[in-house]
C-alpha cells in the first residue's frame, strides 16, 4: 500500500485505515455515477458517523455523485464506497440513479453544441 | 429537497478509452476541467466482497489516477467523462466504469491503429455504444475516415470521425458524435 503524505499536515491516515481494512460495505455496489443526498434522518441506533462521513453528509445536503465525493474530499473511490455504504445502512442518506430517456440525450446534444 | 419525478438529478457517463499517448487527458481537459478522482482497490479479494476487518497488511492495493471531468448542461443535469485506465492490469476497473456507460468514445492514433483493439472489443463485447475517434497528430500519415474504418473491420453503424482533441470545438464534435450515436442506439431498442 502506498504511503502518502498530506504536505500541510505531514503523514496522514491510510485510507484503508479509516475503513478497518474494509472493502466494500454491506449492499450494493455503488456506480460512480449514483446520486447521494442527504437524508436529514437522525441515527438512533446508536451509530456515530465518522469525521469523513460528517463531511460526506454536509456535502450531500444537494444531491451529490459517488465520484464527485470522491474528488471533493479527496478520497479513493473504494474507500468512500465504503464510508457512503455505513451511511445508507443507517438510512443517512438515500442513492438514486435516473436514468437517461431520449429526451434528456436531445437536451444533451443541444447542450454540448452550445458550450 | 424537492424533486419531482421528472426533476431528479440525471448524471450521464461517457469513458474515453484507447492506448496510452493517444490523447484521452488531452480530450478531457479541453471540454471540461479536470478534476482529481482516484480510485485504490484491493487486488487480493475481489470478486468477494463485503465485511472483512483483519488483516489488511496482507492485501495488495493499486492506486488509479483517472482523468475525470465533468460538463454541467444545466442545473440537475451533469455529463462526466472518465479515461479509461491504459494498463492491462486495470482492466478491472473497466465492467465498473463501463457499468451504464452513455457510450465510449476510443481514440485511435493511425501509426498505432493497433493499441486500440482492446478497447473497441471491449465494448463490442459489452454492448456499449462506441464510436472512433481518430486524433490526427503532426506528423502523422492522415487517413480517411473510411480507411479507418476499413484497417479496424468495425461495423458500418459505428461512426467514425478525425479529430485534435487539442481543439475544444474538435473535442465537442467528438462528444456530440457519441450522444447522437447513443440516442440512435437507443431509439432503435425501444421500437
Ligand atoms: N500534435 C498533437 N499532439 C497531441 C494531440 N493530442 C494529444 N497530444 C499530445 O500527446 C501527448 C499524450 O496525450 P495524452 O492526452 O496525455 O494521452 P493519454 O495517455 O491518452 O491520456 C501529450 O503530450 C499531448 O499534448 C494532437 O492531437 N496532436
Ligand atoms: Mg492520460
Amino acid at each position: 500500500m502506498t504511503q502518502w503524505m498530506d504536505e500541510e499536515a505531514g503523514p496522514v491516515v491510510r485510507p484503508y485505515a479509516l475503513i478497518g481494512g474494509r472493502t466494500r460495505s454491506s449492499g450494493d455496489e455503488l456506480d460512480l455515477i449514483a446520486m447521494v443526498t442527504a437524508t436529514g434522518a437522525v441515527t438512533s441506533s446508536g451509530f456515530v458517523p465518522g469525521p469523513e462521513q460528517e463531511r460526506i453528509l454536509s456535502l450531500v445536503t444537494t444531491a451529490t455523485s459517488v465520484a464527485d465525493v470522491a474528488s471533493e474530499l479527496d478520497l479513493p473511490l473504494g474507500v468512500v464506497r465504503v464510508l457512503l455504504g455505513d451511511l445508507q445502512d443507517h438510512q443517512l442518506i438515500s442513492i438514486g440513479r435516473a436514468s437517461a430517456s431520449e429526451r434528456i440525450l436531445k437536451e444533451v446534444i443541444n447542450g454540448l453544441r452550445a458550450l | 429537497m424537492d424533486f419531482g419525478p421528472s426533476d431528479e438529478p440525471v448524471a450521464l457517463k461517457i469513458l474515453i478509452a484507447g492506448g496510452f499517448g493517444v490523447g484521452k487527458t488531452t480530450l478531457v481537459g479541453a471540454i471540461s476541467e479536470i478534476r482529481p478522482l482516484r480510485t485504490e482497490e484491493v487486488l487480493s479479494d475481489r470478486g468477494i466482497g463485503i465485511d472483512d476487518v483483519e488483516g489488511v497488511e496482507g492485501k495488495t492495493t493499486t492506486t488509479v489516477a483517472m482523468d475525470f471531468g465533468r460538463i454541467t448542461i444545466r442545473e440537475g443535469l451533469v455529463v462526466y467523462l472518465f479515461g479509461t485506465p491504459g494498463q492491462e492490469r486495470f482492466w478491472f476497473m473497466w465492467d465498473e466504469l463501463s457499468y451504464g456507460a452513455l457510450g465510449a468514445v476510443v481514440l485511435a492514433d493511425t501509426r498505432r491503429l493497433t493499441d486500440c483493439f482492446p478497447s473497441i472489443d471491449y465494448f463490442e463485447q459489452r454492448g456499449t455504444p462506441f464510436i472512433v475517434a481518430v486524433n490526427c497528430f503532426d506528423g502523422a500519415e492522415q487517413y480517411e475516415a473510411e480507411d479507418v474504418r476499413i484497417a479496424l473491420d468495425l461495423d458500418p453503424d459505428v461512426p467514425v470521425l478525425l479529430c485534435d482533441v487539442r481543439r475544444r470545438a474538435s473535442a465537442k464534435n467528438v462528444l456530440v458524435t457519441l450522444v447522437e450515436h447513443s440516442l440512435k442506439v437507443l431509439t432503435a431498442s425501444q421500437r
